[in-house]
């Protein structure tokens, strides 16, 4: 087991490494965010709608959007020499690949996390202060879970003509459980209601991730092999 | 074809009769396309088989299927006795493949993509062996250069250093000799003819025969997804060549 969690996180390290070289998908996700989220905030009318009910739907809708372009390099740099093949070839299981994959995705998602959530609080002018504790963790639940099904879906469309199309049209009908959930909880989070109001999305939000994450790890395999 | 039968039935002197990398019945088909009809082919300790044929023989497909990255659509593939399975990781283990494309990573060092590649193979110290595959190469003042700054043919030597670093038991190669130089190819066939002293396995798909002749051990004419011609190399290539252009002409 340690071997297996080495070699993954060897895999998301270089992954990480590639990506703080070029920068390509990294700088592209947080211009969009900062973009989406300066649209968002001349597009509303604060004095019909409060940021407090709008604000968890910009904040996820402008997270979810900037994760496709993010998801999107992660098989792409495995295309450029055929190095999926290396991957492929070396004695190591593909459930490794996956998880090396997942790993690195994550990581970049939750650097897009981090540089949005500060540009959404200075743009709605929220206070997250009380709430940030919980915030932090209804984005890391919601994350795992979008980043799991979406790693399995960039390998499944590299190959494709238009996979940059193919991405988000195949990735966003299984992000809107988890994103009904973070927004729910996002919701709640900033209204200062009780803990108890969001155990049952927060539920949802594990079991999606723990249902998905197996059944990514199990299915990448078949995925992968001509 | 009884050529066949002889060239894989026979192992090399100092060889053992174990071989290497069998393959028994390979066929492989994309639809209805049938690109591999039934290939056998036993490679052992010490042999080279240098594979020939036209574009869209299948060459590179059989490398594929060797090198254990597409199934076959028939047929098995055994790697010192084991069959390649891709649940299976160890059995990948012995088999080096240098393809097409150079399974490198463009914004990484040549030191940062050996040592990546070591590194899921286990090996030890996988600096000091990322430096001596490089070196032995004579490319180890380029290992800290980012891959998009070196020549093809730089980046060509890296390929091969990465394909030859975890000392694999058969090594499979496409077209190795795509952008060296003539000083280039010469250091690899060293290296090849090294590698099969040390009782490597090398099955090398090429168009250029004569860079490798004096390397194989035996030649296989790939036509139609078929050995057209498969048997240990005759001693001259100019006996070859009229024979060769036979059968491309069919």
């Amino acid at each position: 087991m340690a071997s297996w969690i080495r070699l993954a996180w060897l895999i998301a390290a270089k992954d990480l490494r590639v990506e703080l070289r070029s920068k390509t998908a990294l700088l592209s996700s947080l211009v969009f965010a900062a973009l989406v989220l300066v649209v968002f905030n001349f597009a509303r009318d604060a004095s019909l709608v409060s940021s407090t009910v709008l604000a968890p739907s910009v904040l996820w809708i402008t997270i979810a959007f900037a994760a496709v372009i993010a998801l999107n390099r992660a098989f792409n740099l495995e295309r450029e020499n055929a190095s999926m093949s290396g991957l492929l070839l070396a004695p190591i299981s593909r459930g490794v690949i996956y998880v090396g994959k997942f790993l690195a995705n994550l990581a970049f998602v939750a650097a897009v996390e981090l540089v949005t959530l500060p540009l959404f609080v200075l743009f709605f002018n929220v206070d997250i202060w009380d709430s940030l504790g919980g915030l932090l963790g209804v984005m890391a639940l919601a994350s795992i879970g979008f980043v799991a099904v979406g790693t399995i879906f960039s390998a499944m469309v590299v190959k494709t003509r238009f996979a940059e199309l193919m991405l988000p049209v195949l990735l966003l009908p299984f992000m809107v459980p988890p994103l009904i959930g973070a927004v729910q909880v996002t919701t709640r989070l900033l209204s200062g209601r009780p803990l108890s109001e969001m155990l049952g999305w927060l539920r949802l939000l594990a079991v999606y991730d723990v249902v998905f994450v197996t059944l990514c790890v199990m299915v990448f395999p078949a995925l992968v092999d001509e | 074809m009884p050529a066949q039968s002889a060239a894989t039935e026979q192992p090399l002197a100092g060889g053992t009769d174990l071989p290497v990398l069998e393959g028994k019945g390979i066929e492989r088909a994309f639809g209805s396309l049938r690109v591999l009809r039934g290939l056998d082919l036993a490679i052992r300790q010490g042999e080279a088989l240098v594979v020939f044929g036209p574009n869209g023989a299948g060459k590179s497909t059989l490398l594929r299927i060797l090198a254990g990255l597409m199934r076959p659509t028939a047929g098995t593939v055994a790697v010192m006795g084991n069959p390649v399975r891709s649940h299976e990781p160890e059995t990948r283990r012995p088999i080096g493949l240098l393809s097409h494309q150079t399974l490198l990573y463009d914004d990484l060092t040549p030191l940062e993509n050996l040592m990546f590649a070591a590194r899921l193979y286990g090996l030890s110290d996988p600096k000091r062996r990322a430096l001596a595959a490089l070196e032995a190469l004579e490319v180890s003042g380029r290992a800290l250069d980012p891959m998009r700054q070196l020549s093809r043919g730089t980046v060509q030597r890296v390929a091969i250093a990465r394909s030859l670093l975890h000392d694999p038991s058969i090594v499979l190669l496409d077209e190795p000799f795509t952008g060296l130089d003539v000083v280039g190819a010469e250091l690899f066939r060293g290296v090849l003819a090294g590698e099969l002293e040390r009782g490597r396995a090398i099955v090398l798909v090429t168009h250029q025969l004569a860079e490798v002749w004096e390397l194989a051990t035996h030649i296989g004419v790939l036509l139609g997804g078929r050995w057209a011609l498969h048997e240990a190399r005759p001693p001259k290539l100019s006996d070859f060549l009229p024979r060769y252009g036979e059968l491309l002409r069919g």
